[in-house]
């Protein structure tokens, strides 16, 4: 009988899964299942470039031709609902069955919505392709957007609005903005491109409600403020997609639990992306990177794990970037809160500049705003100084 | 052919941009992986970005930007989000000066 894998997830990590598993060649029977109707598409456009308009749906379309080689049966529109982990047996939302030798987990992660805004015209988050189209649509219509959280999505969302000639109003419930990832040191340096670029930032203001039915009008906030809306973007952060997985006897913790090489709890099945929950040396602790890069070069060591073969070494250094009012931020490796800050090159306040995270006088993270071939350099010296997984 | 530089100044590892001016506004990015000398279009084809920023692996070429790789040897890429190849163009050396022969339109990336 010919042997299959079930890739569970269309997106960048499900497809990077299904070529590995060819690129070890694997010559069975590859599933590749997904919730949307879309063949794979790349998500960072979605808040940027697409959204803007300048780049197009077959811009974003990650398949190429190589891929069709690649033999694959594409089970699409049709959402996983269940998984038999002694069997390997997926149930899809169409009542059939997927029975598979290996099980890849990449199902992602979804957008966090503002509880009690459903059903609110105007009002929106930004995860897939047709978020972004909807959205699109709504800016192209509307004068003024706020944006409820300053993370990665809601910079990136504002800026394109206020490309698209909108006002733009920022609302954050922290201090300062991508502290957890950047530091707060970093992170006010970053927003602070919102005021260069004529967007409103509101940090430490939670949000009351949205006022306006059957359409947003207002987004009132905690101190009792309103902010006048046509569009409002809910931009607070992602969840794992694993509750389907509840009860199959795969462990879960905020995503699915795997080892460095992304093996689950369960014998034959990995899992890998924005829904895997993976063990970080470096942290010293499970990480969920919700970062492109991460849902590249999983899977390349998941798949060689889940085919019983000798797996490259995990990639150590996580990596990711942002593009925000034209200015290019790039961060990689792993901060802490009590690094020690250190600009190397260039000058924040001039929005060019290269710093470097230090923890007991050693690099562990590097950030650069438009100093693309010097953080290159840097991310490569990280990675090289990085010790091998044991 | 375009002089580029010494081959004192592109050690091994190194990449260098220039400008390719038989073309107009296109630059290309030159590399040398262990003394073989590459050259390419020096913009990533996903998204502007120098490829001679770039971090190079063996005769793998990853944007700066976006980590899209490509092959010095054929341009093409290796993986998303980059989909179509970057011109390839032939490289000599003359009297310890590194030349580029851009590589017309229609050629390059086979």
């Amino acid at each position: 009988m010919t042997a299959t894998v079930a890739v569970v997830g269309a997106s960048l990590a499900g497809l990077s899964a299904a070529r590995a598993v060819r690129a070890r060649s694997f010559d069975g029977h590859v599933v590749v299942i997904g919730d949307e109707p879309h063949a794979p598409y790349d998500r960072p456009p979605l808040s940027k470039d697409l959204l803007a308009g300048t780049s197009t749906l077959e811009d974003v379309a990650l398949g190429t031709a190589a891929d069709e080689a690649l033999d694959l049966e594409w089970r699409l529109g049709t959402a996983a609902v269940g998984l038999d982990a002694a069997t390997r047996s997926v149930r899809l939302a169409d009542g059939s069955e997927v029975r598979a030798d290996g099980v890849v987990l990449a199902t992602g992660a979804r957008a966090r919505h503002l509880p009690g805004t459903g059903g609110l015209a105007g009002v929106h988050v930004l995860r897939t392709l047709d978020d972004a189209l909807a959205l699109r649509a709504d800016l192209l219509a509307g004068r003024s957007l706020v944006v409820i959280g300053a993370g990665f999505i809601g910079a990136e969302v504002a800026s394109t609005a206020r490309g698209l000639g909108l006002e733009v109003t920022v609302v954050e419930a922290l201090p300062v903005p991508l502290a957890g990832p950047l530091g707060p040191e970093m992170g006010a340096v970053c927003a602070g491109l919102h005021a260069d670029h004529g967007t409103r930032l509101l940090t430490g203001t939670g949000v009351a409600r949205l006022v306006g039915s059957p359409r947003v009008e207002a987004v009132e906030l905690a101190d009792g403020r309103r902010l006048p809306a046509d569009v409002v973007v809910v931009g607070i952060g992602a969840v794992p997609n694993v509750e389907w997985l509840a009860g199959s006897g795969v462990a879960l913790d905020d995503g699915v639990v795997t080892d460095a090489r992304g093996a689950t709890t369960v014998p034959g099945i990995v899992a890998v992306g924005d829904c895997a929950s993976t063990w970080s040396a470096e942290a010293g602790r499970a990480l969920r990177s919700e970062h492109w890069t991460a849902a590249l070069e999983q899977p390349v060591t998941a798949v060689a794990t889940l085919l019983g073969e000798d797996p490259a070494a995990p990639a150590p250094v996580p990596y990711f970037w942002s593009e925000q009012y034209g200015s290019r931020i790039q961060f990689a490796g792993s901060r802490r809160d009590g690094d020690v800050v250190r600009v190397l090159e260039g000058d924040p306040a001039e929005r060019s500049f290269l710093a470097v995270y230090e923890r007991d006088g050693r690099p562990v993270a590097v950030l650069g705003m438009d100093q693309p071939r010097l953080f290159t350099r840097w991310r490569r010296q990280l990675r090289a100084a990085e010790p091998a997984v044991p | 052919m375009i002089p580029v530089c010494p081959t004192s100044a592109l050690p091994p590892g190194e990449a260098t941009r220039v400008a390719a001016d038989v073309t107009g506004d296109v630059a290309i990015a030159v590399f040398n992986v262990d003394g073989e000398f590459y050259a390419i279009d020096d913009t990533c084809t996903h998204q502007d970005a120098s490829l001679a920023d770039g971090w190079l692996e063996g005769c793998t070429v990853e944007c700066p930007l976006h980590a899209s790789c490509f092959d010095l040897r054929t341009g093409e890429p290796s993986g998303p989000p980059a989909k179509t190849p970057v011109r390839t163009h032939a490289v000599s050396v003359l009297d310890g000066v590194v030349h580029v022969s851009v590589a017309r339109a229609e050629e390059g990336a086979a």
